[in-house]
């Protein structure tokens, strides 16, 4: 079996043992290249049927056409779609964009907070995240199925044991389980499945006419693209192939502090 | 640059006692291989002199603050670096004894491991236990790196002394590595390439020795194994859904479903978005089409009739224990194995090791237990079948977890016993005969038969739905090789009872003589089973006490007057409502509903299938604790 399969086979194993165990399932979707693949792995799970919500935190700063795209999707695919917002926030103004609040402050109302709220409000007992191992030094720690206390906080070290695709499937009530199918994937793999399946994945990736394109997406006041000519998937392979530059280089919050990143995943960030 | 298709890759592990210089050796070889993200060692460097610290090659590794705080990497992280050969996911394991349980997760993901051992200190006790939770979770392909050869001044004979003593320590737990290999992490001897400070090593490096390792195969020409994962009907189509663990699997086959002995034919492969195949071969995650439906649900593993698994209710197994809590004699615990979950409970306790001295703990007859952090051999009962096989067999169906509480505390896998042989129609008691001597004791009886007689007692409503479960029942203990038979209603009145009509004191009469006929099967090690509306509470309690304890299991089959009426199967309500039968019980005569049945079944709820999955299991748990069935 080849490489990209075994991930994709792996992947659709995770998928179904949270559909099989979760009453109250959801999944986050954040718009951007890895849960879209996430996305479409649950359809090849599943046989063609997305059989949860999708849940995505709008900060309503996200670039304008992420929304299109999304809403795109929804009705293409026919998916349950719900959004969480942090509107009291929104109200008082106290965002980064504004001015009244530092990145990782604006991060952790407008994202964790929002996704927190809505958590609660549909009482999800797991949630499938599409972070990889990858990406920052973190998420390299985390467990495929990674409970979240009742506060949503993540105790990194004291994680429970997952040998032989047996994962923690038992927890007190209150808790809540994070369902991360992804994590053994890395950012080319990504594009390598995108490529092999011909899955849609917004423009924003893509170079545009000015030699920029986004590596990673998110709120526009704290994303920002880099120099790059890569105009299709192909292009992209060959050169994240050759980069040495970090994924989440272009984004700003992670830089505030050494462990901002950490504190905010141990608070219960995605 | 590359534009082949994706590389292939190889998951290692990194084991050895803490402070063995684990996170250092990672952080040189990615920098050694080119593999770091660019300016990530500039960002720490500048983060070390910020601090007064000595810039440390392990913080590569060790991005948490509260690791930089203690110096100990206290969980698995994974990264990646390539070599020009292929890719390679590390898992950087600690060795602090607290997160024995990193060690394993990380362990158990891994197809080949590095062990580091210090120069200076030589082997200690993690060095010893990690040796032997590596072949515990079947690693094979293994190096050891004697590190900080810098301070024992390069020195060959220390490095052939480590080198003997824990190699010797190994064979005694059945471990080989492929190769020792003197480095100095710190300064990159001989990690990528051959040290100038060690000229009497010629090599190969930690580099080329990774590139020799193998990927491990995914077993595809084993015995099929497809446990099942779930059952979907999102659509017309009822699915199978699982991962193929062992063998292939072909549109055709005639699977064997264990436990539970069902069987039926694959009529097609699903998948998603892919090109249509007729098989699916280990590794793959599939949906499964039957042609005859059968009740199958989640924990079924499907086989060819021709290699079936065990199906049984105890193994005999190496087990590891993480959980703070020990696992201790007499109390329940749940065991998952592929994707099967059941109760179960320590039988017997073989042997406590210390897994870093390989000494035997002795404990007391009326205090066993395995405690954190030790291995164990000893037999394991579950209050139902499971199917599996020896580890060495199937690696898939040979190892499970334990689970305390909500945590997963333990895993271990599955060793050689005396297990009966099972043959392909699951009469699987050929190497289980029990020889009396003088009279025969109904003890013996349900050994022979692997479990005892007993009456099964259906009443309820007519139309609740006693005649059909009572033969669905009869079916599907038949197939698991149990014997049963079914007293019905009709067929006694035409004979034993053809002398009765019903009134109230004929039908006593009916339920008192039903009641010594199905005694006298229960004695004679036959489940009876009795579908018989039985209003009248005093007569079952009658029949009842004529039985020993446990023989007697009354199973109310409930369904609400309305439903059973709509049902009318025999077209005697609508007779009753003419006044045309008199007497007719929920219409002209009392039915009194039974106070504390053994089991209760809402048939307006359940299908037929889980009404007899309800009594099935009942009577498996009940032969279990009488210790019959195997």
């Amino acid at each position: 079996m080849d490489y990209l399969s075994k991930l994709e086979n792996q992947s659709i194993y995770i998928m179904r043992e949270a559909f099989n165990k979760f009453e109250n399932l959801a999944m986050l979707w954040s718009i951007g290249k890895d849960s879209t693949v996430l996305l479409w792995l649950a359809r090849k799970a599943f046989l063609g049927h997305v059989p949860f919500p999708l849940v995505h935190v709008d900060t309503t700063y996200k670039i304008a056409s992420m929304i299109e795209y999304r809403d795109q999707l929804v009705k293409e695919w026919g998916l349950q779609l719900v959004v969480g917002k942090n509107e009291d926030v929104l109200k008082s103004g106290v965002t980064f964009p504004n001015g009244k609040a530092t990145r990782v402050e604006c991060c952790g109302t407008l994202k964790k907070d929002a996704l927190k709220a809505v958590l609660e409000k549909h009482h999800f007992t797991g949630v499938i995240v599409g972070v990889r191992r990858d990406e920052e030094p973190t998420r390299a720690k985390e467990r495929y199925f990674s409970p979240r206390d009742k506060n949503m906080e993540w105790n990194v070290e004291d994680q429970p044991p997952e040998l032989w695709d047996q994962f923690k499937t038992d927890f007190e009530t209150g808790a809540h389980i994070r369902i991360h199918p992804l994590l053994h994937w890395t950012e080319v793999n990504i594009w390598e499945y995108i490529e092999r399946e011909n899955i849609p994945i917004i423009p924003l990736y893509f170079a545009n006419g000015k030699g920029e394109r986004y590596r990673s997406i998110g709120c526009w006041p704290c994303t920002s693209p880099m120099k790059s000519n890569a105009r299709n998937v192909r292009d992209i392979i060959e050169e994240l192939r050759a980069t040495n530059t970090p994924e989440r280089a272009g984004r700003a919050q992670d830089k505030e502090s050494e462990d901002a990143f950490e504190k905010l995943r141990r608070d219960g960030y995605m | 640059m590359q534009t082949t298709a994706p590389t292939e890759q190889l998951k290692i592990v990194i084991v050895g006692h803490v402070d063995h210089g684990k996170s250092t050796f990672v952080g040189r070889l990615f920098h050694d291989t080119g593999s770091l993200p660019e300016g990530k060692l500039e960002q720490l460097q500048k983060i070390a002199e910020r601090r007064g610290v000595p810039f440390e090659w392990a913080n590569l590794m060790d991005a948490l603050q509260s690791e930089r705080d203690q110096n100990i990497t206290i969980d698995t992280a994974q990264i990646w670096f390539h070599t020009r050969k292929r890719q390679y996911v590390i898992i950087d394991a600690p060795g602090h004894k607290e997160f024995l349980k990193n060690m394993v997760t990380g362990a158990a993901n891994a197809e080949a491991a590095l062990l580091l051992i210090d120069a200076a200190e030589g082997v200690q006790e993690q060095s010893r236990r990690h040796g032997f939770l590596l072949n515990l979770l079947g690693i094979r392909q293994i190096a050891v790196l004697v590190n900080k050869m810098d301070l024992h001044d390069y020195s060959q004979e220390r490095f052939d002394q480590i080198e003997r003593e824990f190699r010797a320590f190994l064979k005694t737990v059945g471990l080989e590595p492929k190769i020792f290999i003197p480095i100095a992490a710190k300064h990159g001897d001989n990690i990528a390439s051959l040290s100038a400070n060690m000229p009497w090593w010629q090599g190969p490096t930690v580099v080329q020795t990774l590139d020799e390792f193998k990927i491990s195969e995914l077993p595809k020409d084993q015995p099929l194994r497809f446990p099942i994962q779930d059952v979907y009907r999102f659509d017309e189509r009822r699915i199978l859904a699982g991962r193929v663990e062992a063998g292939t699997l072909r549109v055709g086959d005639r699977l064997l479903f264990s436990p539970g002995n069902k069987v039926s034919t694959v009529k097609n492969i699903e998948r998603w978005q892919a090109a249509p195949r007729e098989t699916a071969s280990a590794g793959e995650s599939v949906g499964v089409i039957l042609t005859e439906q059968i009740f199958v649900e989640r924990g079924s593993v499907a086989t060819l009739e021709t290699e079936p698994p065990y199906a049984l209710t105890k193994i005999r197994a190496r087990m590891f224990w993480l959980g703070r809590a020990p696992f201790k004699k007499g109390k329940t615990y749940k065991i998952k194995l592929a994707t099967q979950e059941a109760e179960c409970h320590m039988d017997s306790l073989e042997k406590v090791i210390d897994a870093s001295t390989l000494q035997n703990i002795s404990r007391p007859e009326n205090d066993q237990f395995v405690g954190r952090h030790e291995v164990a051999e000893l037999y394991i009962r579950m209050k139902r079948p499971i199917a599996f096989d020896l580890h060495t067999d199937i690696v898939a169906l040979g190892r499970f977890v334990i689970v305390d509480g909500y945590e997963v505390c333990g895993g271990g896998i599955i060793i050689e016993d005396s297990y009966p042989k099972r043959t392909s129609d699951g009469l699987h008691k050929s190497e289980n005969i029990f020889w009396s001597h003088g009279k025969v004791t109904a003890r013996q009886r349900a050994m022979r038969n692997s479990h005892m007689g007993c009456v099964v007692w259906l009443t309820g409503l007519s139309g609740a739905g006693k005649s059909t479960i009572a033969t669905e029942l009869e079916r599907e203990l038949f197939n698991l090789g149990k014997h049963a038979y079914v007293l019905d209603g009709d067929n006694v009145r035409h004979g034993l009872c053809s002398d009765l009509g019903f009134s109230p004191e004929d039908r006593k009469e009916n339920i008192r003589r039903v009641g010594e006929v199905a005694k006298l099967f229960a004695e004679a090690g036959i489940i009876c089973i009795t579908a018989f509306i039985s209003p009248y509470r005093s007569d079952r309690e009658l029949v009842r006490k004529m039985m020993k304890p446990r023989q007697f299991v009354e199973v109310h089959v409930d369904a609400p007057l309305a439903i059973c009426e709509e049902r009318d199967p025999k077209g005697l309500y609508a007779k009753a409502r003419a006044n045309e039968i008199k007497e007719f019980t929920g219409i002209s005569a009392p039915y009194e509903g039974p106070s504390k049945p053994e089991i209760q079944l809402h048939t307006d709820k359940l299908t037929v299938a889980e009404s007899v999955a309800k009594i099935v299991e009942y009577l498996h748990m009940q032969d279990a604790s009488a210790e019959v069935s195997i």
